[in-house]
């Protein structure tokens, strides 16, 4: 990998990092979520910096170069954490649906309430 | 005494939603009519009140089997031990409740489905729906080990084990099908069809009318495969047939 792409990298990969740990620290994007976005960004850094992992990689997968794999592992986090969204909205699809039955159920109690005491 | 509940989901159905309850009343006196409002942007929720029936209006558009479901908890938080579905647009004959009632009262089946191909009917279906359906009934029986004849159903009776499930965690949001027959099945509830009247819809903005044919194929036989490979648990209650 050439020197320039390094720095070209590790500066990208700097900003993301920053970027991400600001909007936590401003409550704009919970921990939660933010610690797969971490993990891809530190991986990806490691990898760059230390460059023999990175080759033993390629050849154990049988990529020519060694950008490939960054590229490959990347696309694959970010699948991860595609995958990880969904399962999140899924859940709060789930949960809305409950909040939803049980605010009609009880939206229609408290009408039925309100009518019972205006008849007395 | 028993406490039965007809539960009609309904959206923009206020041109119909009036002479479906009107009729309930008429061949089921026994029955509390509640009316799931789901979103409509007409005056469905207005006129069925006018109309006697307790109206629960659900906050936006769920979905034919989550407003289904609205109901069902309805049901069980109210105590009520037997529930009929039908639909809010007039394809299901109301004529048609005792005779669903029938087997969840002797006990005979937890669920009671009222199939449209039992008995030589006016329904006609658009082709690719009708494939669908004779695929999934197929599918449906030989699971089930029992003749299904109309998985698609919105036409059904339950009993306290039926109406537990269906308000619990795996009944679907969108629109329940063969794969809730076989839910059923795989949780040691009991199904039975019985014939019933059902007409052509008479506005094409019914349940399935949205439902593009090859996505509901694709999207069956996943949930069917998926229900297979799912070991759902359910805790079945004794219960002590009723009467009419």
């Amino acid at each position: 990998m050439l020197f320039k792409q390094k720095i070209f990298a590790l500066l990208m990969l700097l900003a993301i990092i920053t970027i991400i740990i600001e909007l936590v620290r401003r409550r704009k994007l919970l921990e939660e979520y933010s610690w797969l976005w971490i993990l891809t960004g530190t991986v990806v850094a490691v990898l760059v910096v230390w460059y023999d992992p990175l080759v033993f990689i390629s050849k154990l997968i049988g990529a020519v170069l060694p950008t490939t794999t960054l590229f490959i592992f990347g696309i694959i986090f970010l699948l991860l954490i595609s995958l990880h969204y969904s399962i999140k909205i899924s859940t709060l699809t789930n949960q809305v649906k409950k909040l939803a039955q049980e605010l009609a159920i009880l939206d229609q109690e408290l009408r039925e309430q309100v009518r019972g005491n205006s008849d007395v | 005494m028993n406490r039965i509940l007809t539960i009609i989901p309904a959206y923009n159905e206020e041109e119909n939603i009036s002479k479906v309850i009107a009729e309930i009343k008429n061949y089921c006196r026994q029955t509390d009519i509640i009316v799931i409002n789901d979103g409509s942007e007409d005056k469905t929720g207005d006129v069925a009140t006018s109309a006697g029936a307790v109206v629960i209006d659900l906050p936006y558009n769920m979905g034919y089997g989550a407003a289904l479901q609205t109901g069902f908890k309805y049901a069980l938080r109210n105590n009520y031990q037997y529930v009929v579905q039908i639909d809010g647009d007039g394809q299901h004959e109301p004529a048609d409740i005792p005779r669903l009632l029938g087997p969840v009262f002797s006990g005979e089946a937890d669920v009671v489905v009222g199939s449209r191909f039992l008995v030589a009917n006016k329904y006609k279906a658009p082709f690719f729906r009708k494939v669908g359906m004779k695929i999934f009934s197929f599918l449906a029986s030989i699971i089930t080990r029992r003749k299904i004849t109309d998985p698609t159903s919105g036409y059904q009776a339950l009993n306290i084990n039926g109406l537990e499930f269906y308000a619990g965690e795996y009944y679907p949001a969108d629109f329940p099908d063969a794969d809730v027959i076989i839910m059923l099945h795989r949780v040691g509830l009991k199904v039975k069809e019985v014939p019933v009247v059902m007409y052509q819809h008479l506005s094409n903005k019914s349940m399935h009318a949205g439902l593009k044919p090859v996505y509901y194929i694709f999207k069956m036989f996943l949930s069917i495969f998926l229900t297979l490979l799912r070991k759902d648990t359910f805790e079945k209650k004794v219960v002590m047939p009723g009467q009419l």
